[in-house]
C-alpha cells in the first residue's frame, strides 16, 4: 500500500478510537443527566423537602406520599448489618490469606473468593429464601425469616468478596522492611499484624470497606428477594424492610410512564447515585492515599 | 573532515523533557559508510539525541525539539516529512533485543509486507538479510520457530537482520550489547564492522573498550553537551578536555 | 502457659474468619448443587415450560441468556477495546485521560438497577427498541463496558513499550504497530477479560427487568426486537412471584443450578485462556 494512504488511515483511525474516549464520558453524563432531568419533573409535582422528610412511601394510596426516609433508612439498615459482618470477616480473611496461609493455601482461598464473587445475586437471593428465611423463622420464632438480618447476611455475602480482595492487596502491599523491623525487635507474629502491619495498610483497607459497602448500597436482586419489601419505617433487624433499590425494581415494572409515580423512582434512583458516587470515590481517594503513601 | 560525505548531522539541537533540559546546543555529524560511537556517563543525554535522530519520542508526551536534524539535506522534523517513510530510512536496534512476538520468519517479513515489497521476493530478502547478520546458519532449519525462543544474542541478531531487510541508509543502535553476554557481544561486534560497508551506523555504548574496537569516530558527551569529538584514537588517547580526559580513564561514568 | 496458647487463638480467629468465608461458598455450592441436581435431565434444558410454569423444562430462558450475553459481547467489546487503545496507546496522561478513567472508575460504581434505568430512558423510551432483546442487551453493554475497558488497559499496559518501539522503527504506523503488534501479544489478556465480564452479564438481573425481560413467551425464538426469557430473571420469578411457589420449587433449584453452571463454566474459560498463556 502506499506511505500516503497508510497514513491516512493511521490518522483517521486516531480520530476514531479517541472519539470512542468520549463514549464513557457521556455515558455517565447521561446517566447523570437522566437522573437529573426526571427528578426535577418529579420536584415540579412534590416539594424537596416533602420528600426527603417524608416518613411515609405510598405513592399508590389515594393521597400518595413520597417520603423516601423509610427507604433510605432501610438501605442504611441493611448496609451496616452487611458491613458488621463483612468486615471483620473480610479483614481477617484477608490478614490470614496474605499472613498466615501458605502457597498452597492461598491457591485454593484465591480461586474460592473469586468463585464466590462469580455467584450470581439472583441466586444469593434464592438462598436467602429457601434456605435462610425459613432458618431465621425458626430461631426466632417469627412466621418468616425474610427482613433485614436476612438481607445484611446476604448482602455481606455479596460484598466479602471486594473486601478481601483490595484488602489483602493492602496488607501484601506492606513492605516487608516493616514487618522484619517489628519482628526483629522481639514482637511476636499477632503484634506486628495489629500494631504494624494493619496501621501502614490502613488507608487500603478503607477503601475495601468503602468499595464494600457502594457494592452493598447499590445491590438490587438480593435484599429485593430477601427482605420481605413492606415499605413501612423499620424498627429493628427482625423487621421487614424495603430498600431503594428493591422500590425501584418492583414499582418500575407496573407504574405508567411520565406520572409522578414513575418520576418519583427516578429521583430515589439519583439519591442513591450520589451516595455510590460518594462512597466510591471515598475509596478511590483512600485506595490513592495507600498508593502515594507507599511509593514515595 | 569536509572530503567526508555527512549522512546524518544535529545542528543546534535543544531537547526538553517537560522543565528538563537534555539536550543542550548539540552538534553532531555522522559521516557516511562510518561507524560514530557516542559516549558519556548514564544520563547524558546520548541515548536522547540517538532516539531524536528517527523520531522515538514523538509518542512521549511532553518533549520539546529545537534545531535542525538533517538525513543529508531532509529536515528530519519538517512538518510535511512522513515520519514513517523516515524511518525506514532510518534503521534502529535497541538495547534489550526486542523480537515480534511471531516467527523467526515472520520477524523479517512484517516490515516488508508494510512497506509493500511484492511478496514473491520476501523468501530471498529473508535469507539475506539474516546471512547479513550472521545468524543465517544458527536458525535456517527453523524459521517457523517463535523468536522469543532464541538466546539474547541470537535474538538481538535477528533484530539487526530485520532492520537491514529494509536497506535502510542508517541504522542507530542504542547500546546493543547491555544486555548480552561477551560471546555474542563479540558477535555484534563483528557485524557492526562488516556492516559499516553498506550502512552508516551510529551507536550509544557504555562500554569503552568496545567504542574503541568498533568505532571510527566518537562524540564524548556529559550533561546534555558534545564536550569532545574526533577520530576515536584520538579521543581515547589524546582527549584535549579535562572531562573527557577523567571519563576515558575511568575516573567518573 | 497463656503464652503458649496466645497465638493458636489469635491463629484460629484469623482462620475462623477464613473458615466462614468458605463455609458460605460451601453452603452456597452444595445447597443449589444437591437440590438442583434431581430436576436436572436433558428435557429440563431442551423443552419450553408447560403447564403454567409448573412443569417442562427452560429451553427458551438458556437461549434467551445465551443470545442476550452475545448481543451483550458485541456491544460493549469494540467500544471497550477502542477506548481501552485510546488510554493506553494515545492518550497516556494527559487531562482528558483522566477525565476518561474517572468517568470509567464513577461507571463502575453505578448500581445495575441504575443502568436499567438508564436503558428504559435510552433504548426503549428515546431509542424507540421497546421492551426487546437489543435494547437489554445494549443496557448490559454498557453496564459492562468499565470492566471490559479495564481489564483490556491492564492487558495492553502489561506489552513492553519496546515491543511498539520495533514495529515502528521499521517504518510500521502506529495503527499498524497496534494492529499487528500489540493487540495480538495483548490478546490472551484481554479475552480473559472480555470473558469474566460477560459471565457477571450473563447472571444480572436488575438491568434487564424494565428492558425486556418477560416471564414467559409463546414464541421462544423470538426476534431481537422482542421480549425474552433470561435464567436469572426466571428464577427470580419462580422464587418469588409464582402462584404455586412450593410446587414449582424443584423447578426453581434447576434453573439456579443451570445459571451456576453458565457462568462457572465461563469462568473456567477464562481460568483456561489464562493458564494456557502463562505457559508460553
Amino acid at each position: 500500500m502506499h506511505i500516503q494512504a497508510r497514513e491516512r488511515i493511521d490518522g483517521l483511525v486516531r480520530s476514531l478510537i479517541k472519539a470512542t474516549g468520549l463514549i464513557v464520558i457521556s455515558i455517565l453524563g447521561g446517566i447523570f443527566f437522566m437522573l437529573l432531568w426526571n427528578t426535577v419533573s418529579f420536584f415540579i409535582h412534590v416539594s424537596p423537602l416533602d420528600f426527603i422528610t417524608g416518613t411515609q412511601w405510598n405513592p399508590t394510596g389515594r393521597h400518595a406520599t413520597y417520603g423516601i426516609l423509610p427507604l433510605l433508612v432501610s438501605t442504611c439498615l441493611v448496609t451496616l448489618g452487611a458491613m458488621a459482618i463483612a468486615i471483620p470477616l473480610g479483614i481477617g480473611t484477608a490478614a490470614f490469606m496474605s499472613e498466615y496461609a501458605g502457597k498452597r493455601l492461598k491457591n485454593i482461598l484465591k480461586p474460592a473468593v473469586e468463585m464466590l464473587a462469580a455467584v450470581p445475586s439472583v441466586a444469593i437471593g434464592f438462598l436467602g429464601i429457601v434456605a435462610l428465611g425459613p432458618g431465621i423463622a425458626r430461631l426466632t420464632q417469627l412466621s418468616n425469616g425474610l427482613n433485614a438480618l436476612n438481607g445484611a447476611i446476604l448482602l455481606s455475602v455479596m460484598s466479602l468478596p471486594t473486601i478481601i480482595t483490595v484488602a489483602e492487596d493492602a496488607i501484601n502491599g506492606v513492605p516487608a522492611t516493616y514487618k522484619e523491623a517489628s519482628l526483629g525487635i522481639g514482637a511476636t507474629k499477632w503484634q506486628t499484624l495489629t500494631r504494624v502491619t494493619i496501621p501502614a495498610a490502613a488507608p487500603g483497607i478503607v477503601a475495601a470497606i468503602m468499595l464494600g459497602v457502594g457494592r452493598a448500597i447499590g445491590e438490587t436482586m438480593t435484599v429485593l428477594m430477601a427482605t420481605g419489601n413492606a415499605a413501612s419505617f423499620p424498627k429493628g433487624f427482625f423487621d421487614s424492610v424495603r430498600t431503594i433499590t428493591a422500590t425501584i425494581a418492583i414499582e418500575m415494572g407496573e407504574v405508567p410512564y411520565q406520572t409522578t409515580h414513575y418520576y418519583s423512582l427516578f429521583a430515589i434512583a439519583g439519591i442513591l447515585f450520589l451516595l455510590t458516587l460518594v462512597v466510591n470515590m471515598a475509596g478511590e481517594y483512600f485506595v490513592n492515599k495507600f498508593r502515594k503513601f507507599h511509593s514515595a | 573532515m569536509n572530503s567526508e560525505h555527512i549522512k546524518l548531522a544535529a545542528r543546534n539541537v535543544d531537547l526538553w523533557f517537560g522543565a528538563k533540559h537534555v539536550l543542550k546546543q548539540v552538534n553532531a555529524a555522522f559521516p557516511q559508510n562510518e561507524v560514530t560511537a557516542l559516549i558519556g556517563p548514564s544520563g547524558c543525554g546520548k541515548s536522547t539525541l540517538l532516539r531524536s535522530f528517527n523520531r522515538m519520542h514523538d509518542l512521549v508526551p511532553d518533549v520539546r525539539i529545537e534545531g535542525k536534524l538533517l538525513l543529508e539535506e531532509q529536515d528530519l522534523y519538517d512538518k510535511k516529512a512522513s515520519v514513517t517513510q523516515l524511518r525506514k530510512r532510518i534503521g534502529m536496534v535497541f538495547q534489550k533485543p526486542n523480537p515480534f512476538p511471531k516467527s523467526i520468519y515472520e520477524n523479517i517479513t512484517y516490515g516488508l509486507k508494510i512497506n509493500g515489497v511484492p511478496a514473491g521476493q520476501h523468501k530471498e530478502i529473508v535469507e539475506r538479510s539474516l546471512k547479513e547478520s550472521f545468524i543465517w546458519d544458527e536458525v535456517k532449519d527453523d524459521l517457523d520457530k517463535p523468536a522469543m525462543r532464541l538466546s539474547g544474542g541470537q535474538q538481538q541478531r535477528l533484530c539487526i537482520a530485520r532492520t537491514v531487510a529494509l536497506r535502510p541508509e542508517v541504522i542507530l543502535m542504542d547500546e546493543p550489547c547491555s544486555a548480552l553476554d561477551p560471546l555474542s557481544t563479540l558477535k555484534i561486534e563483528e557485524l557492526i564492522i562488516k556492516l559499516k560497508e553498506e550502512y552508516t551506523i551510529v551507536i550509544v555504548t557504555h562500554n569503552m573498550q568496545q567504542a574503541q574496537r568498533v568505532a571510527d569516530k566518537t562524540y564524548f558527551l556529559y550533561l546534555g553537551e558534545v564536550i569532545e569529538n574526533g577520530p576515536t584514537a584520538s579521543i581515547f588517547n589524546d582527549p584535549k578536555q579535562q572531562l573527557t580526559k577523567n571519563y576515558v580513564t575511568g575516573h567518573f561514568g | 502457659m497463656k503464652k503458649k496458647l496466645a497465638p493458636f487463638i489469635e491463629w484460629g480467629t484469623l482462620l475462623f474468619c477464613t473458615g466462614t468465608v468458605c463455609f458460605f461458598l460451601v453452603v452456597i455450592l452444595w445447597d443449589i448443587v444437591s437440590k438442583g441436581a434431581s430436576s436436572l435431565s436433558w428435557g429440563f434444558v431442551s423443552t419450553p415450560p408447560a403447564n403454567g410454569m409448573t412443569q417442562g423444562g427452560i429451553l427458551p430462558a438458556i437461549t434467551g441468556t445465551v443470545l442476550l450475553t452475545l448481543i451483550t459481547a458485541l456491544v460493549a467489546t469494540p467500544f471497550g477495546i477502542s477506548c481501552a487503545i485510546y488510554l493506553n496507546e494515545y492518550a497516556s496522561d494527559n487531562w482528558s485521560a483522566r477525565l476518561v478513567r474517572a468517568a470509567i472508575r464513577n461507571l463502575a460504581g453505578v448500581p445495575s438497577v441504575i443502568y436499567g434505568l438508564f436503558g428504559l430512558s435510552l433504548f426503549v423510551q428515546a431509542m424507540h427498541m421497546g421492551t426487546s432483546m437489543v435494547a437489554a442487551g445494549c443496557t448490559l453493554g454498557l453496564l459492562s463496558l468499565p470492566y471490559i475497558i479495564t481489564t483490556t488497559e491492564e492487558a495492553l499496559r502489561r506489552i513492553p513499550a519496546s515491543t511498539r518501539e520495533a514495529a515502528l522503527a521499521i517504518g510500521a504506523t502506529q495503527f499498524e504497530s497496534i494492529r499487528d503488534v500489540v493487540l495480538p501479544a495483548a490478546l490472551p489478556g484481554i479475552l480473559t477479560g472480555i470473558v469474566l465480564t460477560l459471565s457477571r452479564a450473563a447472571g444480572e438481573t436488575a438491568p434487564i427487568l424494565f428492558t425486556g425481560v418477560a416471564f414467559y413467551i409463546n414464541s421462544p425464538s423470538g426476534g431481537l426486537n422482542q421480549e425474552f426469557m433470561a435464567l436469572p430473571y426466571h428464577l427470580y420469578m419462580l422464587s418469588t412471584q409464582h402462584q404455586a411457589i412450593e410446587q414449582v420449587r424443584p423447578l426453581a433449584y434447576g434453573t439456579a443450578l443451570v445459571l451456576l453452571i453458565v457462568v462457572f463454566l465461563l469462568n473456567l474459560a477464562a481460568f483456561y485462556i489464562r493458564y494456557k498463556h502463562s505457559k508460553k
